[in-house]
């Protein structure tokens, strides 16, 4: 019974994860259809923000709610007027530029702050499961995880931001001539994912440890889940999440981790195999 | 210009070229420039794999690292296991053409479009990566190899003369043997390009569905190409690894997919000789700037890449190649303007 209540937390802090890494990814890729190859450097931003904060003082929450959010946001903003502004529509030179700023984002920050991982303490004490262990950060992960995708849907179903975000992607040109500015939805929605990057870096920095190569660690796994979950933002991260962290989790535990990466992979694979579309490609069209 | 840098000139010479450098550089260079040398040959035989399959085949693989560095990995454990080094370069070809082979298959078949066949390629070398970081400890040992982890693989074998795994190819004649596969893996692959299975390749790349319909089987087709272009990146990660002695799973990072991807397309997409070049001239600018401490590697290469995809979508060479033309065409139009005064 413990063994599989700490299995379960297991499986859903793996979805948790995947659900923070990828939301700022599904944001960007689902609404403007840019793939940003530095998703993983903007988690490696957030980190370094909250990082930062943390050592010059700051409130540990003030720092990850608000610092590196709002660092990271304003970041994507000026990147977004730089570079990402003259590549819509050229889906590949967007892929391959932000490749190039991927890399010169970790290379300009080992150049500026060392090679060296920096630990932050986890918030919070072990959560203990009759024999078995864990830590409460954990769950407060899985609680962040769930509140931001049920936020996100929210803020896209009902807020008049909301609608204008999803009008501008179904059809910008309509949108356009409704009065919408496109470069100004567009500039506001590379922040907005680029925040939400931010933010998952600050929360999985002291899980994860701060350092310029993290990044790399969190591209994958964010890219598998947005391919694996297709068209739409919430339902296909959602769903998508659950099934390889699932998978994740189970194979690990089977085995050890290195078999769980790989697993998630070859999942992802069939699974384009068989859905080339994603999951919200095939099931649940049209949700958000 | 353009027409005779196509025709078969341009390649008998670039060979002729390629020849010149391999007999005379160890004459008058010292061994660290052949050292150097060397490396760049490596690197342009992996530049040429991604060359062949994106140029020429229009397959867009942004993860050539991972069958190079699978080449790698394959080279080291069956090199340190049997000793002699010439039966492990076959296997580091072959595992990587059946990885590529294998990995196609999901892609092609899966008929993934262009921006997907990017990615799941990426995605592959970083979990490529991921798993073998994880390989620490003595549960993963392959015969007397320990994968030995984000540490790699230490103490791989120089290539040794067939047979004889005793002598060890010196310095000079390890770079006459990379930079001789070089030319002949260039060779062969315009000779390829020049038969009836190079122009289907073409008629794939031009117009996917009018090849179908013209009864080729375009997904097996591009298979083939695909696990050729890995089979050349698994000979280049193979001479790398015994180049540098050791092999770790920084060969799969996004530093290394990124600069085959880089070098193709400051060479120019659709050229073999372009990225060779370009492989070349940046890696001893790369070299340069963080052997001065001015910038390291990855910041170089990622300044490098936006400027392409700003300002030089067609690459350098073609965009120079086209310049000169237009000034060419200029200078002997006021000719017959002159005339005509």
């Amino acid at each position: 019974m413990d063994y599989a209540a700490v299995i379960l937390i297991q499986v859903l802090s793996a979805a948790a994860v995947l659900v923070l890494v990828s939301s700022g990814l599904a944001i960007i890729f689902g609404m403007m259809r840019i793939i940003n190859i530095a998703h993983g450097e903007f988690l490696m931003l957030g980190a370094y923000a909250f990082l930062v904060a943390v050592r010059s003082g700051a409130n540990i929450w003030f720092a990850m709610f608000v610092v590196a959010p709002l660092v990271v946001g304003t970041f994507g903003v000026i990147v977004e007027r730089l570079l990402i502004r003259f590549l819509y529509g050229r889906i590949v030179d967007s892929l391959l530029a932000t490749w190039g700023l991927s890399l010169f984002l970790s290379g300009g920050i080992t150049m500026a702050f060392g090679n060296a991982m920096e630990g932050i303490p986890t918030p919070f004490g072990a959560l203990s499961i009759g024999r078995f262990s864990t830590s409460w950060y954990t769950v407060f992960i899985i609680a962040v995880a769930m509140l931001l995708l049920v936020t996100i849907a929210l803020v896209l179903k009902f807020t008049r931001l909301g609608l204008v975000a999803r009008g501008s992607m179904q059809n910008p040109s309509m949108a356009a001539s409704l009065g919408i500015s496109p470069s100004v939805t567009y500039a506001a929605t590379f922040g907005t994912g680029a925040a939400l990057a931010g933010l998952a870096g600050a929360i999985l920095a002291p899980v994860t440890g701060v350092g310029p190569n993290i990044g790399s660690g969190f591209i994958a796994k964010s890219f598998i889940t947005v391919v694996g979950g297709g068209a739409s933002i919430v339902t296909g991260t959602g769903l998508a999440a659950a099934f390889f962290g699932t998978i994740n989790q189970l194979v690990s535990f089977w085995q050890t981790s290195v078999w769980g990466d790989a697993a998630t992979l070859i999942a992802a694979l069939i699974m384009l195999r068989v859905l080339p579309r994603g999951i919200t490609g095939r099931f649940f069209q049209g949700a958000i | 210009m353009k027409r005779w840098f196509l025709s078969g000139w341009g390649t008998v010479l670039a060979a002729l070229l390629g020849l010149a450098l391999l007999i005379s550089l160890p004459f008058f260079a010292s061994a660290y420039t052949l050292l150097q040398a060397t490396l760049y040959a490596i690197l342009s035989l992996y530049t040429l794999s991604l060359a062949y399959i994106w140029g020429y085949g229009g397959i867009m693989c942004f993860g050539q690292a991972a069958f190079f560095g699978a080449g790698a990995y394959t080279f080291a454990v069956a090199a340190i296991n049997l000793g002699d080094t010439t039966l492990p370069l076959l296997l580091a070809v072959v595992i990587s053409a059946l990885f590529a082979a294998a990995l196609g298959y999901f892609m092609f078949y899966g008929r993934l479009t262009d921006v997907y066949m990017g990615i799941v390629t990426l995605l592959t070398t970083l979990i490529c990566s991921q798993v073998m970081s994880q390989t620490a400890g003595p549960n993963f040992t392959i015969g007397r190899v320990m994968l030995g982890g984000f540490n790699g693989i230490p103490s791989v074998p120089s290539i040794n003369f067939p047979g004889h795994p005793d002598s060890n190819l010196d310095v000079d004649q390890f770079f006459q043997l990379t930079t001789g596969i070089v030319i002949v893996a260039y060779g062969l692959l315009k000779l390829l390009q020049r038969s009836a299975f190079g122009r289907i390749t073409i008629a794939v790349r031009e117009n996917e569905s009018r090849a179908a319909l013209l009864g080729y089987d375009v997904r097996r087709h591009k298979l083939i190409v695909f696990s050729i272009g890995g089979g050349i990146a698994g000979m280049a990660g193979a001479f790398f690894a015994s180049n540098q002695l050791f092999i770790d799973p920084n060969v799969f990072n996004l530093a290394m997919a990124a600069q085959c991807v880089i070098w193709v397309m400051l060479g120019g997409v659709g050229t073999l000789i372009g990225p060779i070049v370009a492989c070349c001239g940046l890696q001893f600018l790369t070299t340069w700037l963080s052997g001065a401490n001015i910038a390291n590697n990855s910041f170089v290469l990622g300044v490098v890449l936006m400027i392409i995809v700003l300002l030089l979508p067609s690459g350098l060479a073609p965009a120079s190649l086209s310049t000169l033309e237009r000034l060419s065409r200029r200078a002997s139009a006021r000719v017959h303007e002159a005339d005509g005064a």
